[in-house]
């Protein structure tokens, strides 16, 4: 398209992003950037704005200052596209259906990798023949994997996780991790939050670390 | 990478909601029992005098089946925000009033299509003369549509509030009442022996604003809801 072409923008970066909620300030500014096949962990205290900062960068929330640029272009509300997925607190999914139902849905909504079903998502998440089991009577932990197999199943370069490992046993954890290493291993790139109880195990990721506002000090970058 | 197409998306929706609306049949049929209550009491109340429940019959039915429907209006968006799907549609990278709009058709579908289906009966128990009926289903069927087409917007506004109910309400009524006006304007009209054409001419013209208009205004109104 143009000179950029052999310098490949970033897959996500931020610069001076800032949110304030009624004027109060959330997180930020922030300035970082991601590259494919990276994965990063937002490390912060309760309240230190992690989820905020998710839900700005997925472009659900309208940042105060700072832009986010996606592949180098600006990301907006109005202008979203099939490369970020969010996996928020709520699990996005109807209890009333089964998982199989939801995970249709989800590819419906989102499309779909090459190469995966909605059924082989489920087995690599560990729930297979769970298929017609209405989300309802899944444990926590099972719904949270059911939410992860919605991720490996629409094509998304970049995921947004927010407390992935939460309810989780330790081998859901250990799936997490999995899944998060052949995910940068296809060139996709990963953000989690985390208040620091459970952490990314495989190698030494990078951390961003937010601070309450009240610490007043600067989020910075730490290159662990 | 295969993107999904926007058809596919709202066929994936169409098809949630509509499993989703069988799971809960028991509440979905509850707006169609409160309209029939709502009819079957009025000739207890005031006598099974043929004429009187005559001349009533039309103006009885319009205002039970639009209470129906504000009786639904709640639930139209308030399980997808309680579970995240909500944030799930606003990120999808197709048009959100094209997926609200089909989220409103299937609304539309399981809660007024119903008491359309029914209003024969319902006529029936107010003996409403049989050369009026036509013109009431005419009616109900541009009016209905047009009450789940605003009563979106007001509920993509008030979802986010956590007491919404009496605001919804609120906000609904002042919209609606043309929409009753003309209605049953037009059903008094056709039982008079007046012409009818009019009334229902506004409706349907109304009908064709809001089916272009009101899913915009809807995907706009939940974006600031969700903010």
């Amino acid at each position: 398209m143009n000179a950029d072409l052999h310098e490949k923008p970033p897959l996500l970066q931020a610069r001076a992003l800032a949110y304030a909620r009624n004027e109060e300030p959330i997180f930020g500014p922030l300035d970082f950037s991601l590259a494919a096949g990276e994965v990063v962990l937002i490390e912060g205290d309760n309240g230190s704005g992690k989820t905020t900062l998710l839900k700005v960068l997925s472009g659900l929330l309208e940042p105060t200052s700072g832009e986010v640029l996606l592949n180098g272009v600006h990301l907006t509300l109005a202008k979203l596209s099939h490369q970020v997925a969010l996996l928020g607190h709520l699990p996005g999914m109807k209890l009333e259906l089964t998982t199989l139902q939801n995970l249709r849905f989800a590819v419906g909504l989102g499309g779909i990798r090459p190469g995966i079903t909605p059924a082989i998502a489920l087995a690599s998440v560990g729930l297979a023949g769970y298929e017609d089991q209405p989300l309802r009577l899944l444990s926590a932990g099972q719904k949270k994997r059911v939410a992860l197999a919605r991720l490996l199943l629409v094509p998304a370069a970049l995921w947004l996780l927010d407390e992935p490992y939460a309810n989780l046993d330790r081998e859901g954890i250990e799936l997490v991790n999995r899944l998060l290493l052949t995910h940068a291993q296809r060139d996709g790139a990963a953000l989690i939050t985390s208040h620091g109880a459970y952490a990314y195990t495989s190698g030494t990721p990078r951390r961003i670390a937010l601070r309450a506002q009240a610490a007043q000090q600067p989020a910075s970058e730490v290159h662990a | 990478m295969k993107p999904g197409t926007t058809s596919a998306a709202c066929t994936a929706l169409l098809r949630r909601d509509l499993a989703l609306t069988w799971r809960r049949r028991g509440d979905a049929l509850n707006p169609l029992l409160f309209a029939v209550i709502v009819v079957a009491l009025f000739p207890f109340a005031l006598g099974p005098d043929a004429q009187v429940l005559e001349r009533i019959a039309a103006g009885t039915i319009f205002v039970a089946v639009l209470l129906a429907a504000l009786l639904s209006l709640d639930s139209l968006f308030r399980s997808d925000l309680d579970d995240g799907s909500l944030e799930q549609l606003v990120l999808s990278p197709h048009p959100l009033s094209l997926l609200l709009a089909c989220k409103i058709a299937i609304h539309w579908l399981t809660t007024a299509l119903p008491l359309i289906v029914i209003a024969p009966l319902l006529a029936m128990l107010l003996h409403l003369p049989d050369r009026v009926l036509p013109v009431l289903l005419v009616a109900l069927a541009l009016a209905t549509p047009l009450l789940s087409l605003i009563g979106a917007i007001c509920v993509a506004l008030t979802v986010a509030l956590r007491r919404s109910g009496m605001l919804l309400t609120l906000l609904v009524l002042p919209l609606i009442v043309p929409v009753l006006i003309f209605g049953a304007g037009a059903c008094n009209a056709a039982q008079a022996g007046l012409p009818y054409g009019a009334p229902l001419l506004w409706l349907g013209a109304w009908l064709v604003l809001a089916l272009v208009l009101a899913p915009l205004a809807t995907a706009a109104a939940l974006k600031i809801s969700l903010t």
